[in-house]
């Protein structure tokens, strides 16, 4: 009963409300402590060389001058990272992008990295380091790279997915494939098709915390590494692994995280910083510059999409596919897979297929950036869409509704939905008042769906009660989102006690059981659980503790609003025990009261949204306006609706800058133009209108109280959405993000001629 | 890096000219330190100049306004004098940046920083500004334009220093604007403007004007031919269509991240007409 | 090169330092006086997060040299409370969520006091400007808008 991850409707006390969260008054004081935020005795200023080339043979690195300059205390190169990856490709990618061997392979790449008593010195000794440099032809475009001429990036890399398997490297590092039916009959039954391409351009998560840590590490083999991550465990493990350190003797804190959105799921410097620390013995802080996060971390995928749909004149799609080609930078990663996975996933079609290639270039590593992959292939599923309905004279929304997936849809990725909420999303959007408001002149309306699995994952919660009878509930998920106020109204709701008597902490791996990465929307998802069975078990000795105090069975013991209630007429006598009785007498009772889970979280549900979108254009300069926009999208259970709402926003707004302004700039040489918050153009406080939300509750149904996770799902309408209100107004199709007024101007001019 | 506070402009200019290996002048910083942080440049010398009490002061005479080389264009947008006179200038010199840029950040520093892209400009040409400048030996003053010679660079000699920028005495019926082209509401550099000064006759009649483009030149674009479009009308169709004309041919724009030769190009003209229209009713017109 | 000796106000509180002349306000501010509550988010005065006052002027610290504080007043996110009293500002945005990772909440509270103490009854639209120099990824700016309107109503009415 405790571990039942079945969903159980009920009525909700404290989750659903919306009290203030427990990292609130830390945040807006400044005493929060982000990764750059600790300092350590001794402490020694890291910094790393990287290469300015694309793509270059490193001949020979000298790092003389560097080590004898005064003050420096270390100087590393891969030297210094031994190959222990014993055969792990993947392990070995990231030990090769965490500092070049032999081969630079992106403008970047970091090749060493010093240690020394102040920055200025270390900027100084980074400057004595003399690297020579052979460049070599690179390749930054991903049609470019697929030709058979292209400069290839990795010799080791052969395409994995196809047969018979390839007996020469390649750049295409993946091929999959999805689907099911009979494509070609399909579109032989079709009345209409529509048959476009799309190009999405590179972006950055963004986050305004640059990556940051400190490491130490003694020669005794312990060491401890404070950082800013989104999974201090994965982190301990892989640097762990790199570094030939064994996995206890690592402890690993993370710090309050200024923002990840994935981008903080994959480790950087870490390895060097430890690296650093170890040679010098003496504690070292890397602080990353956004030039260096811009340059050298992990930005999602630039892409390249053919999309063909087909459909009857009634509006019944009858066949559609699409070829998805994903940049994953130097390293081959299974971006293009998920676009696949993902682009039709809001549709029941009986005929559909997905191909994606993973492609490599001369740009930083990929890595996931909220709901990975999707936003680029629903840019141009949403837009074929619109673009269809139009064709048949149907009204974009009625035309999803009749094509959405619903419970027992067999999804194009593979798996049968459960109850979701496609349906209702489009619904609700059809209704809303947004649709219904007047237009002015120059403005454009444009909607569009979008999904995101979520994941489950291993999860480790601790539940103490203290003997006062507040509650510490010790997690290992990061905070990314206010799950700690989450967490602690989930703690409180199974326990009946308020929220204020429930402090939720983030611990460090020394102190609690592996937990995955916070990424994949699980954070309250799976913490949710791990911590309604942690607080079940916990009910269970409380429940025990008050029959052995009244000598009953526990049978004849219930847990109500924070109390143990004897049930039945017999013991009618018998006053309730709350949880501070309990917790004051537990010392004499058996010892402390607590709750441990560690699951596997699973049953994650995936969540859909549908997005509303208007947009003004000036006529004569094609400068953009954002002047309404709505999100609604299906959170299963809101146990903080603030923070779901916050979600919702926030993931609009990456959207959105993904979608009119945000882009990777590279010269001919490879070379990253524009590696600062004054070109790579996040949207502002004044591009933005309020962004008005609607929360629905399709319960998901395994998880106790339905939670699906939410945190990803609202990315991926945007580009769609504002590419639909963009072609409304403009009168063309847009396929090229982002959507700035020079491409937005090229294509009215294009439709001009 | 030595770091000094001259008290007068003389002595910063000599600072400057004694000064071994690179020495910058510091007014607001919002150029030099990112400069110094993108490790573009490594001063050996910055010569604060905000203790130098000339420069810290816009006074207004009857020969016109004067702005020191230390005010900041927050203080610009603050003084109700200047921007009935000038709200051209000050509507550009607001334009550079956020809340946190603009109380630092000088018009002075715009002008010296020398891009092609640089806000005040444009519209200190228009207005006719002139630049008082102070070197060891001597002062001189000079119109604003002859100031940039190029993108980064400027006409000032080593050990001259800006201590002043004068605005000339307004003609009555007079007005002046500045438009920029951002891909966002705010915080970007510009992709192309356009500065319009211009005075009417009692009729309404445009008798003189000065048009001035930014962003599509290595430096700043005094355009004849605009002006000449639009003097002896009162700003119709025609004269407009001719005005955009003529800033499009005039200008000569490079692709870069920020925009394209055919954005720019087209884009100029438009704002340019726009920027004529609000001057002409900041001038009485309409 | 050696270091300035520096005498200045940090928060009301009479402080001296050692820096070099090339150091920023930011990192004296962090590094020399553990005052880490302003943040460095881009270096070059892009993103707001490194903001603070200097003589009751909002300014980004990381574009202000550290000697540059000699006589003059500082004030950072750390001195806005009032003993263990919180600025409404401080209040409303907790209460208005409009806070998710708070890397950026210090430059925010900064900037937006700044706005409401030389115009006290800001448009949405004059907030948005206003703001405009403090970049945010989490929130979308919306609850972020809306904590400040109901900080400025409450102010106020005091």
């Amino acid at each position: 009963m405790a571990n039942d991850t079945k969903f159980r409707n009920r009525k909700f006390k404290a989750v659903g409300t919306r009290p203030p969260r427990p990292d609130g008054l830390d945040k807006v004081t400044g005493r929060a402590k982000y990764g750059a935020d600790t300092f350590a005795p001794g402490q020694l200023v890291g910094l790393i060389l990287r290469s300015p080339h694309a793509h270059a043979q490193i001949k020979r690195i000298d790092t003389s001058k560097a080590e004898k300059l005064r003050g420096v205390k270390a100087v590393i190169t891969s030297r210094d990272l031994p190959d222990l990856t014993d055969g792990d490709s993947d392990l070995y990618d990231i030990l090769e992008n965490s500092m070049a061997r032999g081969r630079a392979l992106y403008d970047g790449h970091a090749v060493a990295a010093v240690a020394a008593i102040d920055a200025p010195t270390a900027r100084k000794a980074l400057k004595l380091i003399s690297v020579t440099y052979k460049i070599l032809p690179h390749v930054t475009d991903v049609d470019e790279a697929m030709k058979p001429d292209a400069p290839l990036v990795q010799p080791r890399v052969f395409t994995s997915g196809v047969s018979p398997k390839p007996k020469s490297p390649s750049n295409v590092a993946k091929v999959s494939e999805f689907g099911h039916g009979d494509v070609k009959a399909g579109f032989k039954a079709a009345d209409f098709i529509v048959e476009r391409s799309y190009k999405t351009e590179q972006t950055h998560q963004g986050y305004i915390e640059p990556h940051a840590c400190l490491a130490s590490v003694g020669p005794d083999g312990h060491g401890e590494l404070w950082v800013t991550t989104q999974g201090h465990f994965i982190f301990r493990n892989t640097c762990a692994a790199l570094l030939g350190m064994e996995v206890a003797k690592l402890k690993v804190t993370s710090s309050e995280i200024g923002g990840g959105f994935g981008g903080k799921t994959h480790i950087w410097m870490e390895p060097i910083a430890l690296a650093l620390s170890r040679k010098a013995n003496r504690p070292v802080k890397v602080e990353m510059s956004r030039d260096e996060v811009f340059r050298s971390t992990g930005p999602t995928a630039s892409t390249s999409i053919d999309i063909k749909i087909g459909a009857k004149k009634d509006g019944r799609i009858t066949a559609a596919t699409a070829v998805l080609r994903y940049q994953d930078g130097a390293f081959p990663g299974s971006w293009a897979m998920l676009g696949a996975m993902t682009s039709y996933a809001c549709y029941d079609l009986k005929n559909v297929k997905t191909t994606g290639y993973d492609v490599l270039v001369n740009r930083p590593k990929v890595a996931a950036y909220r709901a990975p992959s999707a936003p680029m292939a629903a840019f141009a599923v949403e837009s074929a869409v619109d673009e269809l309905a139009t064709e048949i004279g149907m009204d974009p929304i009625d035309f999803r509704i009749k094509n959405a997936a619903k419970e027992g849809t067999q999804s194009s990725y593979g798996p049968t939905y459960g109850p979701i909420g496609i349906g209702p999303t489009l619904a609700a959007a059809k209704k809303h008042p947004h649709m219904r408001a007047r237009l002015k002149k120059n403005q454009g309306r444009g909607m569009a769906c979008g999904f995101w699995f979520n994941f489950g994952g291993e999860t480790c919660t601790d539940l103490n009660i203290g003997n006062d009878g507040t509650v510490t509930l010790t997690v290992g998920t990061i905070d990314v989102g206010g799950a700690r106020a989450s967490l602690s109204l989930i703690a409180a709701e199974e326990l009946g006690i308020p929220y204020e008597r429930v402090k939720c902490n983030i611990t460090d791996t020394g102190s609690l059981g592996h937990n995955d990465m916070t990424d994949g929307s699980r954070g309250t998802f799976s913490s949710g659980m791990s911590t309604i069975f942690a607080a079940r078990k916990a009910i269970e000795i409380l429940r025990q503790r008050a029959a052995d105090t009244w000598a009953i069975p526990i049978k004849d013991v219930t847990w109500e609003d924070g109390q143990a209630i004897a049930k039945g007429k017999k013991h009618k006598k018998l006053k309730p025990l709350s949880l501070n009785e309990l917790a004051a007498a537990s010392p004499n009772s058996g010892g402390p009261i607590a709750g441990h889970s560690q699951i596997v979280a699973d049953g994650a549900g995936v969540s859909f949204a549908s997005h509303i979108c208007d947009i003004e254009v000036d006529p004569d300069t094609s400068a953009t306006k954002v002047v309404r926009y709505t999100v609604i999208q299906d959170a299963g259970k809101a146990v903080h609706p603030d923070y779901v709402e916050g979600q919702f926003q926030g993931a609009a707004a990456q959207g959105i800058g993904w979608a009119l302004n945000e882009e990777y700039v590279y010269d001919e040489n490879g070379r990253l133009q524009n590696p600062g918050f004054l070109d790579y153009r996040v949207p502002v406080c004044s591009d933005l209108p309020f962004i008005d939300t609607q929360i629905l509750e399709i319960p998901n149904p395994n998880h106790p109280y339905g939670i699906r996770g939410v945190g990803e799902t609202s990315i991926v309408p945007p580009l769609a959405a504002i590419g639909n209100a963009l072609s409304n107004v403009a009168g063309v199709r847009m396929t090229h993000t982002p959507m700035s007024p020079p491409r937005i101007r090229k294509a009215i001019r294009g439709k001009q001629t | 890096m030595k770091y000094q506070t001259p008290k007068t402009t003389k002595e910063a200019a000599a600072l400057m000219l004694r000064g071994k290996g690179n020495a910058f002048l510091l007014a607001g910083g919002t150029d030099l330190m990112v400069r110094m942080r993108r490790d573009l440049i490594e001063p050996d010398l910055v010569v604060d100049i905000k203790h130098i009490a000339t420069m810290q002061s816009i006074t207004k005479s009857t020969t016109g306004f004067r702005l020191g080389a230390a005010v900041s264009a927050a203080e610009m947008g603050e003084n109700a004098a200047l921007k009935k006179a000038w709200p051209g200038v000050v509507e550009a010199a607001n334009l550079i940046g956020s809340d946190q840029i603009q109380n630092r950040c000088t018009i002075v520093g715009n002008l010296c920083n020398a891009s092609p892209a640089a806000d005040s400009v444009p519209a200190l040409i228009a207005a006719g500004a002139k630049v008082s400048i102070v070197g060891p030996e001597r002062r001189r003053t000079v119109a604003v334009e002859k100031i940039v010679t190029g993108p980064g660079t400027t006409s000032l000699a080593r050990g001259e220093v800006v201590e002043a920028i004068t605005l000339p005495k307004r003609p009555s019926k007079s007005g002046d604007a500045y438009l920029r082209f951002v891909p966002r509401s705010e915080m970007d550099i510009a992709v192309v403007g356009a500065a319009v000064s211009l005075t009417l006759d009692r009729n309404l009649v445009i008798k003189s004007a000065r048009i001035v483009l930014g962003a599509v030149a290595p430096t700043a674009l005094l355009v004849p031919a605009a002006a000449r479009a639009i003097v002896g009308t009162q700003l119709n169709k025609a004269a407009l269509t001719k005005l955009t004309d003529a800033c499009s041919a005039a200008c000569d724009p490079i692709d870069d991240m920020r925009g394209t030769v055919e954005f720019r190009t087209e884009v100029v003209g438009v704002l340019a007409q726009r920027a004529a229209r609000i001057a002409y009713q900041r001038a009485g017109g309409q | 090169m050696s270091g300035t000796l520096v005498s200045t106000v940090v928060n009301g509180d009479q402080t001296e330092f050692v820096c070099q002349p090339n150091e920023t306000l930011l990192e004296v501010l962090r590094n020399r006086l553990g005052l880490t509550g302003s943040k460095e988010g881009c270096g070059t005065g892009d993103c707001g997060a490194c903001s603070v006052t200097l003589d009751g002027r909002l300014v980004c610290s990381c574009l202000v040299l550290g000697v540059e504080a000699q006589d003059r007043e500082v004030n950072t996110v750390e001195g806005l409370a009032d003993g263990d009293v919180l600025h409404p500002l401080q209040s409303n945005f907790i209460d208005h969520a409009a806070l998710q990772c708070g890397i950026c909440t210090p430059g925010f509270l900064m900037a937006s006091q700044a706005l409401l103490e030389r115009n006290p009854s800001p448009t949405d639209e004059e907030i948005r400007f206003a703001l405009a120099g403090n970049l945010c990824r989490c929130t979308g700016y919306d609850k972020i808008v809306r904590a400040v309107k109901a900080a400025a109503k409450e102010l106020r009415k005091k």
